[in-house]
């Protein structure tokens, strides 16, 4: 009876497989992304993600991509409007958000969230203009409302809490803000 | 023997890339309010392919896009008046609302909704 060398060929082409798939699998291809049909005449003109996301500043989460340092370093540069009357507005502060629990306190800025947003897609629905009137919690943000109507959805995702919780109590970061709740940068 | 391990090896290989590449792209939306029930195939809308021409102000200020999820209905009669997506697909900064298949591209039977990772419709799905 010949020795079965099945289980070593097996595990090879297994992790062989793997490998080349999670390769691949950064950004899968139009036609294999689950939602695209194959059989679309679309595939094969639109453009695939790989070949525009490659390019631009690598992240762990969400598109692969870190999109603020692509704005800030200009690998890309999206139009900010398209009407020419639309007033482009932008804003410089960064708010505290102190009831955090056991988490590092979060540090919302303004300037990224104004680099790409308009004031109106926040502000008055989901946020009140004036900082600490608005009731935020997780409980909320995992069910898709305040950030999460971003953050988890569109936005770096909700696995990524250090990237809002960076604010530890007691930190020189934390004690600049001083009594305030906002501070401009 | 030998042609059939490389038989089975040839076979492995794709059924592993399959299984690992079936996952749409971070923030894809799937509409198929209106598509699959007037004969075509829903859409697939691509955050990161706009979001590296437009920022999101463009389309959830300027075009009226609200952020929420499901809280757009966008008709084709829309489009081709210059609304929403036909403020650019008008055969001129993007292509027309003639090209139906470049937008209807999605697989049959989808419902509605942002793929691609959405995380945020509950603790559970955590």
């Amino acid at each position: 009876m010949p020795r079965q060398s099945r289980p070593g060929w097996l595990i090879a082409a297994l992790l062989l497989g793997v490998g080349m798939a999670m390769a691949a699998a950064k950004w899968a291809p139009l036609a294999l992304d689950g939602v695209h049909d194959p059989t679309s005449p679309a595939i094969g003109v639109l453009q695939e993600p790989a070949e525009a996301l490659s390019a631009l500043p690598p992240d762990t989460a969400g598109n692969q991509v870190l999109w603020m340092r692509a704005l800030d370093e200009g690998h890309i540069n999206p139009r900010t409007n398209i009407l020419p009357e639309t007033k482009v507005n932008l804003r410089l502060t960064d708010v505290l958000l102190k009831n955090t629990g056991e988490m590092p306190m979060v540090r919302f800025p303004h300037r990224q969230h104004t680099a790409w947003l308009d004031c109106s897609n926040c502000h008055d629905q989901l946020f009140e203009r004036k900082a600490g009137a608005t009731k935020i919690n997780m409980f909320l943000i995992l069910q898709g409302e305040k950030c999460g109507l971003c953050h988890g959805a569109v936005s770096f995702p909700l696995t990524e809490c250090q990237r809002c919780h960076s604010v530890p109590r007691g930190s020189p970061e934390a004690l600049a803000f001083g009594r305030s709740l906002v501070i401009e940068r | 023997m030998r042609f059939c391990r490389l038989l089975r090896t040839l076979l492995l290989l794709p059924a592993l890339l399959f299984a690992f590449d079936a996952a749409p792209e971070y923030a894809d939306v799937v509409l198929n309010r209106k598509s699959e029930l007037e004969g075509v195939r829903p859409v697939v809308f691509p955050h990161w392919f706009h979001r590296i021409r437009y920022r999101c102000k463009v389309c959830h200020s300027e075009l009226g896009f609200r952020m929420r999820a499901g809280s757009n209905v966008v008709t084709m009669a829309d489009i081709i008046d210059g609304r929403f997506c036909g403020m650019c697909h008008n055969g001129q900064v993007a292509w027309s609302a003639d090209r139906c298949d470049l937008c209807h591209s999605g697989k049959r039977g989808q419902p509605s909704g942002i793929v691609g990772g959405s995380e945020t419709k509950g603790p559970g799905r955590w």
